[in-house]
């Protein structure tokens, strides 16, 4: 999906209300739950929508990501984030301040 | 049967109808003619464990509905036991009987998301359809309040002859009420509105005129409002794959706490339902009668059997097949390669401007 522009590094992701994150071990993992949505969220989609609180800046979440997946490279890391949020967004499943 | 418990997959939804009671009327309600009675009602307690045996089950997102949910005195508590239990929770609500302050406890407790229904764009319409003088107004109200507290709102519009000219007046209102998610569901024949169904039954003009609306807004509101819309099954060709396939998905506790695969299923005689109040769900799920009767395909006759698509849509609808077809194990008759076909056509042409018998609790 195409996004609007470019996510700010400095911009503070969070799941809007309605929108959850949830562990279900009889449904194998992580999902994020929405009005009448499930969405499989694989483990880099757990780890970094965990760090969509809100008061971590896009730049901080990768930051943290870096030393959660060390040795994968920065560029990576911040691409697939980008991408990630920004497919949400479009859904209207993230917000971004 | 064939199937046992183990291959039972994990269901993701539970529909769990509180209460009957609603103070509402509307001629195509989806409550059995005969409604529990509250004295039946399970208690807040019960539906906290349920909750629980759900969520382990692998239910992830549970409705809670009825008859109107909001006459249960004890609703906070009830919501809370669903996020404590690690559920998603969903209301859905008539709006009426639930005021502000009553919605901003449930709030509080955790709702997640909440789900209005609207009879019509027409005030007056709306609260004859409903039965209930004041309706329309009152659904505005709550509206707005869901929206004040930011919850995300579905508007859900039951589609029939009555108001399907307004179905893109009904959307414009669901944009207006600040909706971020639009129900467009045309009247399903079980239930009360079987009972009117040449009063609520639309030409299959009117029914091709409103889905080509419902395509054209849907492209039009892009990114602005999710629309959902559920097909009028009467004027099909083939059948919907009812509640995403027997024993497969999802579940549904009646207020006095039976568990049904579907909510119409206690039409088809000889289902044996298993209680709450004596089994787990888990039990209920993988190995009580009514569950196991038409989980899979090896239950099917021709030309189900044999069907490329019999993965997909597993034969339709259960009831419809019983109540259409006279036998519960048939192909579900809105499929053209039905025998019986011909008289869901019949009935589709069947229409008459008849007062509604109102539901009645
Ligand atoms: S369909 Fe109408 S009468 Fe039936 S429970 Fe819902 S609001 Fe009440
Ligand atoms: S024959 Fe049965 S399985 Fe095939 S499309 Fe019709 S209802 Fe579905």
């Amino acid at each position: 999906m195409e996004q609007a522009g470019p996510i700010a590094a400095g911009a503070r992701p969070r799941l809007p209300r309605g929108v959850r994150l949830t562990h279900n071990e009889a449904q194998g993992g992580w999902l994020l739950l929405a009005p009448e949505r499930v969405f499989k969220a694989d483990a880099v989609t757990a780890e970094i929508l965990k760090r969509c609180t809100g008061e971590a800046t896009v730049e901080a979440i990768v930051d943290d990501l870096m030393k959660a997946f060390a040795g994968a490279p920065r560029e990576r890391i911040e691409s697939d984030v980008m991408k990630l949020l920004g497919g949400l967004a479009e859904k209207r499943l993230l917000e971004l301040d | 049967m064939s199937t046992n418990g183990a291959s039972a997959p994990a269901p993701l939804g539970l529909l769990a109808e509180l209460t009957h009671r609603c103070p509402l009327g509307c001629p195509y309600c989806s409550n059995p003619l005969a409604l529990d009675p509250r004295s039946d009602e399970l208690d807040a307690a019960t539906w906290a464990r349920v909750f629980r045996e759900a969520s382990a089950l692998g239910v992830l997102q549970v409705h809670l509905s009825g008859g109107e949910p909001a006459a249960r005195r004890d609703l906070p508590e009830i919501v809370k036991a669903a996020r404590d239990a690690n559920l998603y929770s969903n209301l859905i609500t008539s709006a009426v009987g639930l005021t502000a302050e009553g919605l901003s406890k449930l709030a509080d407790a955790g709702l997640d998301h909440v789900q209005i229904s609207i009879q019509d764009s027409e005030p007056a319409s709306a609260d004859h359809i409903a039965g209930y003088k004041g309706a329309s107004a009152r659904k505005h109200a709550l509206a707005a309040e869901v929206v004040r507290l930011g919850l995300p709102l579905t508007v859900n519009v039951v589609v029939h002859r009555a108001n399907i000219a307004r179905v893109e007046a009904m959307v414009e209102m669901a944009l207006a009420l600040g909706a971020t998610r639009v129900e467009i569901a045309h009247v399903q024949y079980y239930g009360w509105a079987l009972k009117n169904r040449a009063a609520l039954m639309p030409s299959r003009a009117q029914v091709e005129e409103a889905v080509g609306i419902v395509e054209r807004l849907r492209q039009a509101h892009r990114g602005r409002i999710v629309i959902d819309a559920v097909i009028p099954d009467y004027y099909a060709r083939f059948p919907k794959p009812c509640v995403g396939g027997w024993g497969r998905r999802s579940l549904n506790v009646t207020p006095a706490g039976r568990v049904l695969p579907c909510h119409a299923a206690e039409v088809i005689p000889g289902l044996e339902f298993w209680n709450v109040r004596a089994h787990t769900l888990a039990d209920i799920w993988r190995s009580s009668p009514a569950f196991e009767a038409f989980r899979g395909t090896d239950w099917m006759q021709e030309p189900c059997k044999s069907c490329a698509l019999k993965e997909k849509d597993f034969g339709g609808c259960r009831c419809q097949a019983f109540l259409l077809a006279g036998d519960a194990r048939a192909a579900d008759p809105v499929c053209h390669l039905s025998p019986h076909h011909a008289t869901v056509e019949r009935l589709a042409g069947e229409r008459a401007d008849a007062a509604y018998a109102y539901r009645h609790s």
